[in-house]
Formats: C-alpha cells, sequence, structure tokens
C-alpha cells in the first residue's frame, strides 16, 4: 500500500529550500568552478586550470598563514578548556554566589568582538596600555604586544644558543596578544558547557570514590575527568573550528592587518585580503577549499584520536 | 569553610579577570584625552566625560548603523521564523517524496564553514545587483538550519491526536501551523529569536563585505571604521565600544539564561 503523499510539504520548504539553493549550494558549486579561473572583478574571465593551487603551493604567505591557524588553535583551544573546567569543577560545588559568577564569566561571550578588539587594542598598547602598567607594578618590564614579531619558542631558546625561526619560532608576541584575548572570550561559554557536563556525573560515583579513599585530585583524574570526556571532546572541536574561522581581531587590532611581519596573519584573513582586497576571487577559492579540506580533516583527526579515550557510559 | 576559601580565591580572581577589560574600557570612556594617555594610568578618571558619549556618537554616523542593525536583525529574524516554522513542520509532520534526503541535504549545508561563501556569495549577490542594500544583509541568512532542526525536533514530540482533531475541525496545514503548532513552541522561538538578535547584532564579516556605503554601515562595520578613523582617540574609541555593547548586556541581564541555553544548543558562533 502506498503511503499518502502532502504534496503541500514541498510548498512548505520552497522558501527555505529556495534559499538555501542559491545561498548555500550554489556558491559551493560556484567556489569549485572559480577555483580554476583567474577571476578579477573587472575584465575578462580565464580558465587558469589548476595554476591556482599551483600558486597556493609556493605561496610562503599561505604557508606561514597557516602555520599561524596552526599555533593559535594549539595553544587557545587547550588553554581555554584547561581554564573553564577548572572554572567549572568549582562552580560544580556548594558555593555562595555561583550564580553571580556564572554571569560574569559568561559576559564577554555575549559581547561583539569588534568592541572587544577596541578595548584589548588599548589594553596592549606597548606605551599607554593597562598591562604593562600592571607588569610595572610587578617590576616587569612591559612588552611591545602587537608589535612584536618574536616567537616564543624563539625567546625560550634564545638562551641556550638555539636559533628558532619561522615554523619553529612559535607564535609570535603578538600572536600571543590575540590569544590571550580569545582565551577570555571564550572561557565562559566553555564554562557552561562543561559545567553541564559534571552535573551529569550521577552522584554515587563521587559516594564510590569517597569510599575508597580517593582524595580530590584522583577523583578528578579517574572519575570526573572519564566522564566528562564526551563534554571535553565536543569542546575541542566546536572550538577548534571557531579558533580556526578567526577572522577580526587581526583586522581590528593588528597593524599593518596581519602584522608585525605577517605573524598574525591566519588563514581566514588572508582569504578576506586575497578575496576582498586585491580581488583575487579565484585564488581565494583555493584557499577557501583548503581551509574545508582542513577543518573537516581537523574534525575526522579529532573524532578518530579522542574518541579512544573518550569514555561513553 | 576553610577548605573552600582556595576555591573562593581562584574564583574571585576569574572574575576580575572577565571584568578588568569592561571595566578598562568604561573608565577610559569618561577620561580626557590627555588622562588617558598618562602613564601610569590613573584608575577612575578625575571628571566624568560623559561629552566623550555625545562626541562619539556624533563623530560618525552611529544613529544610522543602529537602524541599520535593527532593520538587519528584525528582517531576518522574521523571515527565519517563517522559513524555519515552515520547514520544520514540512519535514517533521508530512510525508513527501524524497523529504529525508532533503533534510539531510539543508544538514550537510551546516558542515560547509563560513569562509567557503564568501566570494561566490559576492560574485552572486553583485550579479544580482544586491551589493551596498538590505537585501545582501538580509535574504541569505533569512534561513537558519539549526533551527529548522530544534523546531523539527520539538515538533516531533506533539501527539499525533492533536493534528487528527485539527484534521476533522477542517483546518488545514498552515492554519495547525499558526494556530496550534506555534503557540505551543513559544520557547524554542524564544532561543532562535534570541540567537538572531546577539548574531545579528555582532554580525561583522558578513556585512563588511557586502556593504560599501557609509549609509549601510551596521554597528559591527560603523565601530571597526571608526575604530580606524580614530585610531588614537581611545576615550572616544571606548565611549563608542561602550555604547555599542550596551544594548547586548543589558539584554543579556535580562534573559542571560535564554541566552546561555541558545549558544549552548546551537554551538554555532559567529
Amino acid at each position: 500500500m502506498r503511503r499518502r503523499q502532502d504534496l503541500s510539504g514541498y510548498l512548505f520548504i520552497l522558501p527555505a529550500l529556495a534559499i538555501i539553493i542559491l545561498f548555500r549550494f550554489y556558491p559551493i558549486l560556484q567556489a569549485i568552478r572559480m577555483s580554476f579561473f583567474k577571476w578579477g572583478m573587472a575584465g575578462p574571465l580565464y580558465t587558469v586550470g589548476l595554476k591556482n593551487f599551483g600558486r597556493l603551493l609556493i605561496d610562503t604567505k599561505f604557508y606561514q598563514a597557516l602555520g599561524n591557524t596552526f599555533w593559535y588553535v594549539a595553544f587557545a583551544v587547550p588553554l581555554t578548556i584547561i581554564l573553564s573546567i577548572l572554572f567549572a569543577q568549582m562552580l560544580n560545588q556548594k558555593i555562595p554566589g555561583r550564580g553571580f559568577y556564572r554571569t560574569i564569566y559568561y559576559l564577554p561571550v555575549v559581547t561583539s568582538i569588534v568592541a572587544i578588539s577596541v578595548v584589548w587594542k588599548w589594553i596592549f598598547n606597548p606605551d599607554r596600555g593597562v598591562l604593562n602598567a600592571l607588569f610595572g607594578i610587578f617590576g616587569i618590564e612591559g612588552l611591545k604586544w602587537l608589535n612584536d614579531s618574536r616567537g616564543i619558542i624563539e625567546i625560550l631558546l634564545a638562551p641556550f644558543g638555539i636559533t628558532a625561526s619561522g615554523f619553529f619560532a612559535g607564535p609570535s608576541i603578538a600572536l600571543c596578544a590575540l590569544i590571550i584575548m580569545a582565551v577570555w572570550h571564550n572561557t565562559g561559554y566553555c564554562v557552561i558547557i562543561a559545567l553541564a557536563g559534571l552535573q551529569n556525573v550521577p552522584g554515587q560515583y563521587y559516594e564510590a570514590a569517597r569510599i575508597d579513599g580517593a582524595g580530590p585530585w584522583k577523583t578528578f583524574r579517574h572519575v570526573t575527568l572519564p566522564l566528562i570526556s564526551p563534554t571535553i571532546f565536543y569542546l575541542m572541536i566546536t572550538q577548534s573550528i571557531f579558533a580556526f574561522n578567526t577572522f577580526t581581531p587581526i583586522y581590528v587590532m593588528t597593524q599593518p592587518p596581519g602584522g608585525p611581519l605577517g605573524t598574525t596573519n591566519l588563514v581566514v584573513f588572508y582569504l578576506y585580503e586575497q578575496a576582498f582586497r586585491l580581488w583575487n576571487l579565484g585564488y581565494a577559492n583555493a584557499i577557501a577549499f583548503v581551509i574545508f579540506i582542513i577543518i573537516f580533516i581537523l574534525t575526522q583527526f579529532q573524532k578518530r584520536f579522542i574518541e579512544r579515550r573518550v569514555h561513553y557510559e | 569553610m576553610n577548605r573552600k576559601l582556595p576555591i573562593h580565591v581562584f574564583l574571585v580572581l576569574g572574575a576580575f579577570w572577565m571584568l578588568l577589560p569592561f571595566f578598562w574600557m568604561m573608565t577610559t570612556s569618561l577620561k580626557t584625552q590627555m588622562e588617558a594617555l598618562r602613564f601610569p594610568p590613573a584608575i577612575f578618571p578625575h571628571a566624568l566625560m560623559f561629552v566623550n558619549y555625545l562626541e562619539a556618537f556624533k563623530q560618525v554616523d552611529f544613529s544610522r548603523y543602529f537602524l541599520n542593525t535593527i532593520v538587519m536583525t528584525l528582517g531576518t529574524t522574521v523571515l527565519v521564523f517563517i522559513t524555519s516554522a515552515l520547514a520544520a513542520y514540512a519535514f517533521a509532520r508530512l510525508k513527501f517524496w524524497g523529504r529525508d534526503l532533503l533534510f539531510t541535504l539543508f544538514l550537510a549545508m551546516m558542515m560547509v564553514p563560513i569562509p567557503v561563501y564568501l566570494a561566490p556569495s559576492y560574485v552572486i549577490l553583485s550579479r544580482l545587483g544586491w551589493i551596498d542594500t538590505f537585501l545582501a544583509l538580509i535574504i541569505p541568512w533569512s534561513v537558519n538550519v539549526f533551527s529548522i532542526f530544534l523546531l523539527r525536533q520539538h515538533f516531533k514530540t506533539l501527539p499525533q491526536e492533536l493534528f487528527d482533531a485539527a484534521r476533522i475541525d477542517g483546518l488545514n496545514h498552515l492554519q495547525i501551523l499558526t494556530r496550534i503548532v506555534v503557540p505551543l513552541s513559544k520557547a524554542i522561538l524564544v532561543t532562535i529569536g534570541i540567537f538572531q538578535i546577539v548574531s545579528n547584532w555582532n554580525a561583522f564579516l558578513w556585512p563588511l563585505i557586502v556593504t560599501h556605503s557609509d549609509s549601510m554601515r551596521t554597528i559591527q562595520t560603523g565601530l571597526a571604521y571608526f575604530a580606524q578613523a580614530e585610531s588614537t582617540n581611545y576615550p572616544l574609541l571606548c565611549a563608542a565600544a561602550t555604547f555599542t555593547t550596551a544594548p547586548l548586556i543589558i539584554l543579556y541581564f535580562f534573559v542571560q539564561k535564554q541566552i546561555m541555553e541558545s549558544y549552548a544548543r546551537t554551538g554555532i558562533k559567529e
């Protein structure tokens, strides 16, 4: 027997479908097509075949942007998650003012990144900034922050007579400033998610750990951490993708954008620069293609690698 | 009590760390420029320069930027409600050929990262002649797949008897949706609406790309423009940063739970 068909179903999804086709599906096809063309805003369009991808392979600025993005994600995401688990663990106890702390910690999340960037640029100001003033109170010499292109691994290894350069110089002080801001901005969101994960851990596990005589650290290490590993796993994926897409702070804070010496140039900003400042739309699409592949692999890799250590009940 | 002391210390330090940039933004916004540039800085302003706010507001056309943002937010939110409710109803309650395939296609579109869209969307919008218009700000964002997903999940939980009874009463699907289903979905619609307000208010990259003229700037592109124009006048910059974030922060204090929930559920930030 055939099921009765509701043809009105097509009418109901039509508005959404039309927009998805025109503004989601078609652009993707277009992006694939465009990456094989030289595509400026004016002038004739001609096929360049794989030249856009060939150019990408030898583009040292692109490699630098990839390296910067790697360091940015590799520092910002774990720091944010570790900090937020610490906060969440403390907020998960009977403590006066829990709601108050949650409200405060979450405040940066609802603030626009443009406004945040404006304010942090001022905080990081090398001559007048409040951060260097705080350093001064403790007798620490201020840093040049957003103007400092020296890599932190480079700085740490210098006393030992080892010179690290290029990718191995690590994130520059300028990029570290952006990482600090990113950690500040995203901790609140991760605290809320981690707190939800912690509250789902059944009380009897803690009870059992207590009877077995486990101290707070052992309980955390062998009971809490395994049980909230799905939450951590989720946060790592979403935060990595989110960090990978960072654009606004580079646009607002760095001078020249992506500087100093290209050490804060992240891939999405590089794509923007190629597409909308230099109008190399075809080349920008080749970059977009690489971004898509990396995010895809990242998700898969994290899934495979971490899932083995994730405990599901 | 004593055992908990380190926890309190840590949490208070955390709160300081979270609030410091806000405090610094507001205190700088009330200083004179001379005072702001003093080093080491004064913590509190000598005289409260509320006039900075007026001046920042007049320096560039912030009232226009606010208006544009409100139009953009209202437009996308209303359209997202309409397209999501209709599509979610069809996906949840109607049977038609290709339904599940189409839904999978919708969900698959969520997997594509936003940077991939930027250049091709620009080309499409300029062919349509929409660059620098509200259409470019609103229409491409008038569908939100996650909203469809949330509503569909909810519509599926509604009891079948409700729909059978409505059919017997002679209501068509559109009437069932608007008169029965929507009133039963208020909580989710609020979640979606709040998410729309927050993400439109804070949207930056898209408006930056699809609009050029000053009269089409939104709050965020306007603020970024102002930051470049007045790059060293920190009191004015901080005043502008304060009054552009204030509306959302006020909203946040009223509907904090819903904002946290909508972010936790959607998990997407722009």
